[in-house]
């Protein structure tokens, strides 16, 4: 689904990463890897270009997303984020963070269908091909009432419906790290990529979020991780990914990984974090 | 919970107390005043015009103007402010950003630049009979107010949309909305929240500077109050009445923030 070739990525001088090519499928669960420094976050972010890429390509679906003219936006709801800080929307409570996106995205799609109908008669005159007006099947309070219905569902699943009408900063780290995840999966995304979920948690709390994640796993989603989380990548992941100094260095599936690193560099990295 | 209590009752308490205090220097020095016969002609006379000769009608015609210039002044400011506050923070690898940019820090320096009274002479009598246009001294006041402000306000926008997390704007574009929609639902909100108290001193800051406009031949509450006394010969009640309103209306303004101010503040409060 997601073709990455000869990523580069530099911040001024200082080079990040140094041409990496990976390949991530449908269904796959990508865990990456590796010590602080070593490209992994950066790599994360260039994948649905929150740091635009420095040269290489990105192949989301054959769109190359490094490309500037590509409406990044569009693709970007296939692709959902969740940060090490949770960063939920302060100033919305926990039921308006999810349904923002959502909402905002149908109403404007809806807008420019209505837009387009009206001016139609108009555009066509200079059309050699006349176009057809677009089929308006919904309404503005559907939109709304569908995403609200969506966004109490997924929270139902997380077990804090109570907590819909709340504002983020009332709940605890577990908590908004959940809803965080649950937002992105209110855009029905087809990639979820997580950038160290569990790392500002407290230790009693890693568990609810990873549990959620491996949900996800278990429910077929493509996920790309980076984590510490060595039990999870183990667990979890279908391939772990070893990154440092802005390489991807080893590549396998958990198994072989955690029993018999191949490079000297990931043997180094293990016996210190297992 | 006992201690809240009595926390919230010592709190009343010094309210009650500063009130009256208040009250009593008021009465002290009313009583004073009142005690002094040539005062007292003073007032008669101030309120001999302002009741009789139709005074009152000159300075609810000040009240208003002055209060729509400084309201659809800090409109249009916040207006102007937060577009090129917003300008300011777009990341700049395109030409087109650069260009915008440089053409915000001409206008902010302008306007920063100039005293007030010297944009509304340049507007009143340079730019608009350059231009052929016709306007009163009221909307040529609210246009100047506007813009002026508006440098200003931009300052203060920017420092209130850099004091909000970078995170807040890279979540918004990591599930789909655009720069622009991310800032104006996510960012810009969380921003006035920070930058209200400023705000609010800009705000105080513009009814004060109304007092000028009388340069550009508008009605404000000190060319109403000057009227009463010219008509009068006598200026000092005049000129004390214009200073109480003046406070008056800060006080209220100053109140009203500080209601808005709570209300924003819901979604910092943890219950």
């Amino acid at each position: 689904m997601i073709d990455v070739i000869d990523l580069k990525k530099s911040f001024g001088s200082l080079e990040v990463l140094r041409g990496i090519n990976a390949t991530i499928n449908k269904g796959d669960i990508v865990c990456i890897i590796g010590p602080s420094g070593s490209g992994k976050s950066t790599f994360l972010r260039c994948l649905n270009c929150m740091e635009d890429p420095t040269d290489g390509k990105i192949m989301f679906h054959n769109v190359n997303l490094a490309d500037m003219s590509v409406d990044i936006n569009v693709h970007r709801r296939k692709m959902g984020m969740v940060f090490q800080q949770f960063n939920l929307f302060n100033n919305k409570t926990v039921i308006q963070n999810i349904m923002l996106a959502p909402v905002h995205i149908g109403l404007s799609d809806l807008r420019r269908a209505k837009l387009h109908n009206t001016f139609l008669p108009l555009t066509n005159i200079f059309r050699k091909n006349k176009q057809n007006k677009v089929e308006i099947t919904t309404t503005k309070q559907k939109i709304v009432s569908e995403a609200r219905e969506h966004a109490l569902e997924l929270l139902r699943r997380i077990g804090l419906e109570d907590k819909a009408n709340v504002y983020p900063s009332t709940l605890s780290g577990g908590q908004k790290q959940r809803v965080a995840i649950v937002r992105a999966l209110a855009m029905n995304p087809e990639v979820m990529l997580f950038d160290e979920p569990t790392s500002a948690l407290d230790p009693e709390m890693v568990g609810e979020v990873l549990d959620l994640m491996k949900q996800l796993a278990l429910e077929g989603m493509t996920m790309v991780c980076v984590t510490h989380e060595m039990g999870f990548a183990r667990e979890v992941g279908s391939r772990i990914l070893f990154m440092d100094g802005g390489t991807i260095l080893e590549e396998n599936n958990p198994k072989d990984f955690f029993a018999n690193p191949q490079h000297q560099r990931t043997k180094e990295f293990l016996s210190k974090v297992l | 919970m006992k201690n809240k209590a009595e926390n919230a009752k010592s709190g009343v308490l010094k309210k009650i107390i500063t009130a009256a205090i208040i009250i009593l220097i008021a009465a002290v020095i009313i009583a004073l005043l009142a005690s002094n016969a040539d005062f007292m002609k003073k007032v008669n006379k101030f309120f001999d015009v302002l009741i009789n000769s139709k005074g009152y009608i000159r300075v609810l015609t000040g009240l208003k103007n002055t209060v729509i210039i400084a309201v659809v002044g800090l409109i249009i400011g916040i207006v102007i402010g937060t577009l090129i506050a917003t300008i300011r923070v777009i990341p700049k690898y395109k030409t087109l950003p650069r260009v915008l940019n440089s053409i915000c820090s001409v206008y902010v320096g302008f306007f920063r630049g100039t005293p007030m009274v010297v944009q509304l002479l340049l507007f009143y009598y340079v730019m608009l009979p350059l231009l052929g246009i016709n306007m009163s001294g009221v909307n040529v006041s609210i246009i100047v107010f506007g813009l002026n402000s508006g440098a200003y306000i931009s300052e203060m926008m920017r420092a209130g949309i850099q004091s909000v997390d970078p995170g807040q704007m890279e979540a918004g574009r990591a599930v789909g909305l655009s720069f622009a929609t991310t800032m104006m639902k996510i960012v810009i909100p969380q921003a006035i929240k920070n930058i209200l108290p400023t705000l609010g001193n800009e705000f105080i800051a513009l009814i004060k500077e109304t007092s000028v406009v009388s340069f550009v031949g508008a009605a404000d509450l000190y060319v109403a109050f000057n009227m009463i006394g010219t008509n009068s010969y006598e200026f000092m009640v005049p000129y004390l009445a214009m200073a109480i309103i003046y406070i008056a209306i800060i006080m209220l303004i100053s109140f009203g923030i500080k209601m808005m101010e709570r209300g924003l503040r819901r979604s910092d409060r943890r219950n």
